[in-house]
């Protein structure tokens, strides 16, 4: 009797620290899990703003390109005025090469505001849909230099 | 014992804050200019128009400088200008600006006066008075006529008093259009013209949700317009239009496309150098007017009861009416070819005229600004106020934003970028002295004096907030997102509650 009572407790307390490594490794797990995601959902961009100026932000995955912007301060004046419903082009900026083809396409509506930016480029996207995903980190957006008499500009047709 | 109460006053106030320390001191010493802190400076400045452009330019100036203070005046009760009589009811995200402007005018340092007509209560020379600088950004409110005979009959109106109509403009709430015609001639190939040509064709459910002015919406629910002809002068690589709204148009449920396949000859060989905005509106173009649709668009083409097209390389001489009916019945138009190519390309009347059927013209060949004020320059020719970078030539303290100084064309972001270099040449002048701000000025203090003394009660934001939330709480029980107060009578009724 004493000898399978001895034999139990043996096993209950093998059986507790073998439960409390396998609790205490799946907490580790999961605290290695949730670093880890800590970590890929940083993304790192950097603005170069209207006056060259480089600005590194660190933001997350999902962040809005326009209103991590805003969040930061970046030349908020005059841009998203349609609040990011692709009703306007003033979130206009241009994307380094090495990102641009991470991107995904533009939808048509995104293109057809483009075309009414001023000093259109290759590389031209609107900000307000630009959604960080971690392939993005390290992406580089420059605001474009608006000069003092750009509606001179006679490749933008002038329509009101 | 008054003034030592008054001592203890200015210095509580310089401890919460120098910039209205200064401002109470100012205006306690009756604006003699001499404080205590005698290089402090509150440069007051006026500006006269409250649309995109007045906005923006009160924007730029309160952000970059911490002491300058902004009066915005509006001849209507209600502020935002195009934005609210322009932008069609169907685009509403355009309109999203709004909520900009309304943290501009919530600004401590920015005063809204509505329902003052400068030029009439108060003179552009009396608010230089009153003021360090004056910005004149009341745009075009007039519109550029076609010179043709006719041109007065009924049955034709101008963009500008058609989209009024539709958009509750008060001075044009009087228009009642003619829609019982089947034919509408719409001269110009703008944004405006397709805005023009998107509403007298969009089914009545569309229209219903949005805020467009209710008497409109019914008479475009009873019009027989069925086909919207669109006449420019040149040809198809010309169009002012922006492929926004002419794929707005290529989708309009319940119409098809008709266009002459001649007019597009040599276009697609044109645009190998072309620059891609041009590119693609003329590819869609292209497709249109061309290409054959797929079986879904066939069939969507076939039980279109509506139909709309491009004319190409036609001018108006004469608007026609029927012999002993003095109503418009038809449009004659002459016959063009171009000239050179591109952008620069010109019409050249070949002799030919064509005269086409209509009850409905409407022409949409831009607005032009008019002059206020005598004391202010104006170019009559260009009609604009002559300016270098929105300083207005031989008027010093005078400045100007938006279309009044480049021109009737552009969108809210062209009109943005216009009105901060306006601003930006003002400070400019702020900061090198060549704009005298040391002195103090009394500000919209002295206006309001002399609007009292003429019976002219300013409409203030606070008071807009009241005729806005009344048109939304009506523009609720339609589904609307607003329903438009449409005479001042009742805008200033609602704003004085």
């Amino acid at each position: 009797m004493q000898g399978s009572g001895f034999k139990s407790l043996a096993t209950v307390k093998s059986g507790n620290k073998h439960n409390r490594k396998r609790v205490g490794l799946y907490l580790k797990s999961v605290f290695c899990l949730l670093l880890l995601s800590f970590l890929t959902s940083r993304v790192n961009v950097v603005y170069i703003d209207r006056s060259g100026e480089r600005i590194p932000v660190k933001a997350k995955v999902g962040d809005n390109v326009l209103y991590l912007a805003h969040k930061h301060g970046i030349d908020l004046e005059g841009e998203g005025a349609c609040e990011a419903s692709l009703a306007c082009s003033t979130c206009h900026v241009y994307v380094n090469s090495a990102h641009l083809d991470k991107l995904p396409e533009p939808e048509e509506r995104e293109d057809d505001m483009l075309d009414m930016a001023p000093m259109l480029q290759e590389n031209s996207r609107l900000g307000c849909q630009i959604i960080l995903t971690p392939d993005l980190d390290g992406i580089e957006l420059t605001l474009p230099k608006v000069t003092r008499n750009f509606y001179v500009d006679g490749h933008v047709p002038k329509p009101h | 014992m008054r003034s030592c109460r008054r001592l203890l006053s200015e210095l509580k106030l310089w401890t919460s804050g120098r910039r209205k320390w200064t401002r109470g001191l100012n205006e306690g010493l009756g604006g003699s200019g001499k404080a205590f802190l005698s290089t402090s400076r509150c440069p007051k400045v006026c500006i006269i128009g409250s649309g995109p452009a007045g906005f923006y330019t009160a924007q730029h100036l309160i952000k970059a400088c911490q002491d300058v203070e902004v009066d915005i005046y509006e001849r209507l009760p209600v502020p935002f200008g195009l934005v609210r009589f322009g932008v069609a009811p169907d685009h509403p995200e355009v309109k999203n600006v709004i909520n900009t402007f309304t943290q501009t005018a919530k600004h401590s340092r920015c005063s809204f006066y509505g329902n003052v007509n400068v030029g009439k209560d108060v003179t552009v020379g009396e608010l230089q008075g009153a003021y360090h600088a004056v910005v004149l950004s009341y745009g075009a409110e007039g519109n550029r006529r076609m010179g043709v005979p006719g041109e007065d009959l009924p049955g034709v109106y101008s963009a500008k008093d058609f989209v009024g109509w539709y958009n509750g403009l008060p001075s044009c709430r009087e228009l009642k259009p003619d829609l019982s015609c089947e034919t509408a001639v719409i001269l110009g190939q703008g944004n405006v013209a397709l805005d023009v040509a998107r509403i007298l064709l969009s089914p009545s459910d569309i229209l219903k949700k949005t805020d467009i002015a209710q008497p409109a919406l019914e008479a475009l629910a009873e019009s027989r317009v069925r086909k919207v002809l669109i006449v420019g002068r040149r040809g198809p690589m010309q169009v002012a239009c922006t492929i926004k709204e002419l794929r707005e148009m290529v989708n309009l449920p319940g119409t098809r496309p008709e266009m002459v396949t001649a007019d597009f000859e040599g276009v697609s060989e044109a645009l190998k150098d072309v620059p891609r905005p041009r590119k693609r509106l003329t590819d869609l173009l292209l497709k249109t007017a061309l290409d054959a649709p797929g079986d879904k668009e066939l069939e969507r083409r076939r039980n279109a009861a509506k139909v709309w097209g491009f004319l190409f390389y036609r001018s108006p001489t004469e608007i026609l009416a029927d012999p002993g009916c003095s109503r418009t019945a038809g449009i004659r138009l002459a016959v063009n070819r171009l000239e050179g190519s591109g952008d620069a390309a010109r019409a050249v009347l070949t002799g030919e005229v064509e005269d086409v059927s209509c009850g409905l013209v409407i022409s949409s060949i831009g607005y032009k600004s008019l002059p206020i004020d005598p004391a202010v320059p104006f170019d009559s020719r260009r009609a604009v106020v002559p300016n270098s970078v929105g300083r207005v030539h031989q008027a010093a303290g005078l400045y100007c934003s938006g279309w009044l100084k480049t021109g009737p064309t552009g969108v809210i972001a062209t009109t943005m970028n216009n009105s901060f270099d306006t601003a930006r040449s003002l400070l400019e002048d702020m900061d090198s002295g060549a704009l005298d701000v040391s002195a103090a000025k009394p500000g919209s203090q002295a206006v309001s004096s002399l609007l009292e003394e003429r019976g002219v009660k300013p409409v203030t934001f606070s008071d807009w907030e009241k005729i806005d939330s009344l048109e939304t709480r009506r523009g609720e029980a339609r589904g609307k997102p607003r329903e438009k107060l449409l005479s001042v009578e009742e805008m200033l009724k609602a704003a004085r509650t």
